[in-house]
């Protein structure tokens, strides 16, 4: 077993912001501590008003080289983009 | 207003600038020793744990100085009370001049102090000096999270490895006998009683002596005996020999510059 207390990744939801954003990450030996952690580390500047912790081993992500299979198909496909619709002029805020 | 009445006020505002210097000198003097260990700390996260407790202690140290200063009335500044005073006018408490020592040492030191301090500032929410309730009230949120801390690591270390829970009930056992100082009350303590500015002995120290029990059954350490004999005389002045080494590094740059600023 490593000696090393695993990797989290940090995710703070800032007082404007809706959602959580990544903001880093930090070792700590379980949740508990993680988010005590967290909160030591990423929030000593009033940052947030909520903290998630993911333990980083736990997080699936696409590979690097999947990129142009993923992704660039999308490029050519312009009318995805809901841009090309007259708006009322008394729809506000969208 | 009488002879009698003018110097029964004079005592109590004496009675008074002591205990505001009493919170000021412990905040201070904790915040120094968890300060030394900037950079120090066993992993990243605790080293800015400890530097966010050392610094949140010295915001009110301030707020404690302000009002000493202020009731003093002699134009001595917040830097002044911390920098120019010797160990023998300093009002500390023997527990937050005890070394570092390793890290149970600095974590059990911090959980008893934690605990008292929570513990005393809830109660001064109430006190019927406003502006002791309003430093009090604002410490609070902050003296919450670090009991809640010190408590999670106590438990973790006392509950963890067998070194590690040799190490908690060795410090536990060591510092036991300057947790009870602060639970002593003297002429000073008794005046703010009976102002109704400050909670009363008996009640604070038997909510420190439930956490304290709390903590120690899930850390799975022995709880030293209550009415074991207690170490006393920090906050009158009479301390231990670390202090003044602690007041060396401090006060050095002010003492051999007077005045400097940067």
């Amino acid at each position: 077993m490593s000696k090393e207390w695993p990797l989290w990744e940090v995710f703070i939801r800032s007082q404007h912001g809706l959602a959580h954003k990544h903001v880093g990450s930090l070792h700590a030996p379980d949740a508990e501590m993680a988010l005590n952690n967290a909160r030591d580390v990423y929030t000593r500047r009033n940052e947030g008003v909520s903290i998630w912790v993911v333990r980083a081993a736990d997080i699936v992500a696409s590979s690097p080289l999947d990129k142009g299979m993923l992704f660039e198909p999308a490029n050519s496909k312009v009318y995805r983009h809901p841009t090309f619709f007259p708006m009322p002029e008394e729809v506000k805020n969208l | 207003m009488t002879i009698d009445a003018k110097n029964a006020g004079d005592r109590i505002a004496h009675h008074k600038l002591d205990y505001l210097l009493r919170q000021g000198d412990n905040a201070l003097i904790l915040s120094q020793q968890l300060s030394q260990l900037c950079g120090k700390g066993p992993a990243l996260e605790e080293d800015m744990a400890l530097t966010n407790v050392a610094l949140d202690l010295l915001g009110q140290t301030r707020m404690w100085y302000a009002y000493a200063a202020e009731l003093e009335g002699l134009g001595r500044s917040e830097d002044d009370l911390a920098f120019l005073r010797d160990a023998g006018a300093m009002r500390c408490c023997l527990l937050v001049e005890q070394p570092n020592g390793n890290y149970a040492d600095t974590m059990m030191r911090q959980f008893f102090f934690d605990t008292w301090h929570y513990f005393l500032m809830q109660a001064l929410v109430t006190s019927n000096d406003p502006r002791l309730a309003e430093i009090a009230e604002k410490s609070l949120k902050e003296v919450t999270y670090h009991l809640r801390r010190s408590g999670d690591l106590v438990v973790r270390l006392g509950d963890g490895s067998a070194d590690s829970h040799a190490r908690a009930q060795a410090a536990a056992d060591a510092l036991w006998m300057y947790g009870g100082e602060m639970f002593v009350y003297d002429a000073v303590d008794c005046a703010l009683v009976d102002l109704g500015a400050a909670p009363a002995a008996a009640p604070l120290r038997a909510a420190f002596l439930e956490h304290v029990a709390d903590i120690f059954a899930e850390a799975t350490l022995a709880m030293p005996a209550a009415d074991a004999w207690m170490q006393g005389g920090g906050k009158n002045g009479v301390h231990s020999e670390h202090l003044g080494f602690i007041l060396a590094e401090m006060q050095f740059l002010q003492r051999a510059y007077p005045g400097a600023r940067w």
